[in-house]
């Protein structure tokens, strides 16, 4: 019966995802993402976590709270008054904190996964400045040990990416952080894919620099992203054109161009873009790019001068993914400041830290503190709440999966971590970790291992199972 | 006394110059007041040295400390500055072991990296002074001294043997007026990045090691046969050869960056043979050979947050490092990993996830207090709050290692900084949108 239940919940919102460009597509096609290759399996034994610091993310703190996680979900959640089920493992909490499962908008685990071998840099198909055609998914290597650690910081699901050498790099990923055989085994059921956009240096240092090709300046950059998309048009087009005609059987479909097909995607809105961005006046141009083609940028990444136009993000309705103090490492970055956060909230802008990095997303909790740290020392009104929420909601919202997972709500996914006290202090370790009700981290017990590090002295040695 | 001026290789000398410069900070300011006096009351005082004194004061009169002790035994001079430490919390300046702010402006700007040279060209620079590439009027200056840190240990980077170190106090117009003592250290790439300059393969980085020190060993003896050409040839150029004299004579440590368990033992093996001094860093893997580290009596500067097997030296990361070295008698020093100096200023953070991990508190502290003083030959000036320290002071509004935590006030050799940076003035710019700063949003 629980089976049912969990195997129906999965279906039902995987049948959710954004429309398909080409009804003809075999269900395998790129344009949607195919099944689930998950298989039925039994669902989490449910568990009810009481006396806890239960942190909503949605602007409800329960003291003496208690949570009850069935079937992958949250059934139910509030204070003391909330019934135990008679069949539910308890987990007295008393003294610790529960919060939503974090959410890293920016993540290139198991596509530049450690150990860091020449093998395994499968992240940048810097071959050309528009490769718009390649996914991360059919990069993304599940045995990534970075994906535990990710997980032991409190991480449930985040978005998998290109990396930044190209102007398009291609399709990211959403997953869910719990281990399987295949990269669609942990794909974000029913959630779309995004498309990696570029600005800035990367393109024209990888091209232009190192290689002598197009695009060599700025101005290059963003012919690059007009070309690509005025072709995406007359594609779309093409394929309007043939819908409307009633799929003639005697007129055959225009040719299938999996980079232009991919680029449609997103002017039909079904694929969102997230934009590696950290000049000010580059946004203000990408955001000019995309209103001449009709597209949308759900977030701009590595925004490290978004706090200059906080307003316009407001207004626009794009997020601003940054860190929390990094900067300098290039002229791009060297107006980075450490209140950028909490000047984008409070200007009413979505705030969120990323990690961009294997040991940033351990700590997303810790960079969440700094920036809510900062803007208060600058005078600047931010709840404790706003802060998680920069790194639980708002990211949810950026990777458009925050009907189901990112605040702790009754219906919403069992993504839940139990921290062993106050989650912004640096002293906070997660002791439990759930994804859909799965345990994928447990403090009590040795760390889980990829099988990368089976077999290898000392590895995954942190945690319970290490000798104290 | 220009950087340029330096005798290279004159230990002695350059640690006098030094020690001068610091003696007498104010010798060329002729109109500077005469030294302050300042004293904070009722703070939570970590000295470093004895048990945490819940409500303390400490006094300072110039650049040194005059009196530190509970608050009752401690006396608030006449005229004296008097800052009300209550609910405060107040360390010794952070020290970071293993610094390249000031020699970095942008990472990716080679026109701004001074770090070291390029080692395609020559693998062994131990003259090298990463000091002499320091940018006094470096915006990462502020930016990290505004979080706690008053002291820094230059390191440079690049090649077989990278050059040598220096210390730092984050305060003074000019570097000479900066320098605590150099130099402090060589540096020596030892696993995955020694092995690549050093024909690679693991045992062409023992063979070049011991052929160096070999030969600086016979230069040291033979530098009338070396001027008049009548040495065999000889693994390094001259100044680099004078520059590890005292690196052969136990004077001056080597700096060792070392990861595996393999590697670490290797190096100690080298150390025995060759009775240099060391210090390892890194040591992802140190955690495995613990026991070996203490017995010959090696400190580690750590990085705590490694605990990936990023390559296959360090396939056994893991967060409790700096813990189980610590059980195991070895004194540790903690440092951010040197990717880039801008954001180095997360020292405190560093130490406190090691503190999270099981480093007890304290010793959590001293790794970035302390301990880097005491490896870097500089205790008997800084490290530790006592009598007669430079007044390297930090005014915390709560414990250090919490993100919440602000650095109230931060003096370095008695001196208050401005909290005030290149990013405090950005942020005051766009404290308020105008029209100027930004562009009218569309549509």
């Amino acid at each position: 019966m629980a089976v049912a239940v969990a195997v129906a919940a999965i279906t039902v919102v995987g049948a959710g995802a954004g429309g398909c460009l080409h009804p003809q597509n075999p269900p395998s096609g790129p344009g949607t993402p195919p099944p689930l290759a998950r298989p039925p399996e039994p669902a989490a034994a449910p568990v009810a976590i009481v006396h806890a610091t239960i942190w909503t993310g949605a602007g409800k703190r329960h003291d003496d709270g208690t949570i009850v996680l069935r079937h992958g979900l949250i059934e139910a959640i509030g204070d003391r008054s909330v019934v135990v089920p008679s069949d539910a493992t308890v987990i007295d909490a008393a003294g610790r904190w529960v919060t939503p499962g974090i959410i890293d908008t920016h993540s290139h685990l198991g596509v530049y996964p450690t150990p860091r071998m020449n093998a395994h840099d499968d992240g940048n198909e810097a071959t050309a400045p528009n490769t718009a055609e390649v996914n991360a998914e059919h990069s993304f290597w599940p045995q990534d040990p970075g994906l535990v650690r990710a997980a032991a910081g409190g991480v449930t699901s985040m978005l998998i990416l290109p990396g930044s050498a190209n102007l398009i790099g291609g399709r990211g990923f959403v997953i869910k952080n719990r281990l399987a055989r295949s990269a669609s085994a942990m794909r974000f059921p029913g959630s779309r894919y995004m498309l990696k956009m570029a600005c800035g240096e990367n393109p024209k240092r990888v091209y232009g620099r190192d290689k002598k090709t197009a695009p060599a300046t700025r101005m290059a950059n963003v012919a690059g992203y007009r070309s690509a998309f005025a072709q995406a048009r007359d594609y779309l087009r093409r394929w309007e054109q043939w819908e409307k005609k009633g799929r003639p059987k005697d007129d055959p479909p225009p040719a299938r161009d999996l980079k232009l097909e991919t680029l449609a995607e997103v002017l039909s809105g079904n694929i969102w873009v997230q934009n590696h961005c950290y000049r000010a006046d580059e946004m203000l141009l990408m955001l000019d790019v995309a209103d001449e083609f009709g597209f949308k940028i759900r977030s701009f990444h590595h925004a490290l001068e978004a706090y200059k136009i906080r307003d316009v993000l407001a207004k626009r309705g794009v997020s601003a993914s940054t860190w929390a103090d990094w900067w300098g490492f290039k002229m791009e970055a060297f107006d980075g400041i450490p209140e950028s956060l909490a000047m984008l909230h409070a200007a009413g802008a979505r705030a969120v830290v990323h990690s961009d990095s294997e040991y940033g997303i351990q700590r997303l909790n810790q960079e969440a503190a700094k920036g809510l740290a900062a803007g208060r020392a600058m005078g600047l009104n931010v709840a404790d709440d706003d802060a998680l929420r920069w790194i639980t909601a708002n990211p949810a919202w950026t990777l458009g999966i925050d009907d189901r997972t990112g605040t702790l709500e009754a219906g919403m996914m069992a993504d839940v971590v139990l921290w062993s006290r106050m989650p912004l202090s640096i002293y906070a370790l997660a002791d439990k970790v759930f994804v859909d009700g799965h345990v994928v981290f447990d403090r009590d017990k040795p760390m889980p291992r990829t099988d990368f590090e089976i077999g290898i002295p000392g590895a995954a040695a942190d945690g319970a199972g290490a000798a104290r | 006394m220009t950087m340029a001026g330096r005798q290279v290789g004159a230990v002695a000398a350059a640690a006098t110059v030094a020690i001068a410069a610091f003696a007498s900070p104010a010798r060329s300011r002729a109109q500077a007041p005469p030294p302050a006096t300042v004293v904070i009351e009722k703070a939570r005082i970590h000295t470093g040295e004895g048990p945490m004194i819940p409500s303390g004061s400490i006094v300072w009169r110039g650049d040194k400390i005059a009196a530190v002790g509970a608050a009752a035994d401690v006396k608030a001079p006449e005229g004296a500055r008097r800052i009300d430490g209550s609910g405060l919390w107040i360390t010794a300046g952070l020290f970071d072991a293993e610094s390249r702010v000031g020699l970095v402006e942008v990472s990716l700007e080679e026109s701004t990296v001074e770090t070291g040279l390029d080692a395609r060209y020559d693998a062994v620079r131990a003259a090298f002074a990463a000091v002499d590439g320091f940018n006094p009027a470096s915006v990462v200056i502020p930016v990290t001294r505004m979080e706690g840190i008053t002291t820094i240990a230059l390191a440079p980077d690049r090649g077989l043997v990278a050059g040598r170190g220096a210390v730092l106090d984050l305060v003074g117009s000019g570097t000479d007026e900066m320098i605590v003592r150099t130099p402090t250290a060589v540096y020596l790439a030892w696993g995955d990045a020694g092995r690549s300059v050093a024909f690679g393969a693991r045992g062409g980085l023992v063979l070049r090691v011991r052929e160096l020190l070999d030969d600086v060993r016979q230069y040291a003896r033979r530098r009338q046969d070396f001027e008049r050409n009548q040495m065999r040839k000889v693994a390094a150029s001259r100044l680099d050869l004078e520059a590890l004299v005292p690196v052969v004579e136990g004077k001056l440590p080597l700096v060792v960056a070392v990861q595996s368990a393999a590697d670490i033992r290797a190096v100690l093996r080298l150390v025995r043979d060759e009775g240099v001094k060391i210090i390892l860093s890194g040591c992802a893997e140190g955690w495995m050979v613990a026991g070996d580290i203490a017995k010959a009596g090696v400190p580690v500067i750590l990085h705590t947050m490694t605990n990936l097997p990023e390559s296959f030296e360090s396939l056994a990361s893991r967060l409790e490092n700096a813990r189980l070295l610590h059980a195991a008698g070895v004194k540790v020093a903690i440092s951010p990993r040197l990717t880039e100096p801008h954001n180095s200023r997360v020292l405190r953070f560093e130490a406190g996830n090691a503190a999270a991990n099981g480093l007890p508190w304290e010793e959590a502290l001293r790794a970035i207090t302390r301990h880097p003083a005491e490896i870097f030959g500089v205790s008997d000036r800084m490290g530790t709050l006592s009598v007669g320290k430079t007044a390297n002071v930090v005014v915390w509004s709560g414990d250090p290692f919490e993100p919440a935590t602000r650095a109230r006030h931060v003096f370095i050799r008695g001196q208050e900084i401005p909290m005030r940076s290149r990013q405090t003035e950005l942020r005051d710019k766009y404290r308020e949108l105008s029209g100027a700063a930004t562009t009218p949003p569309r549509r």
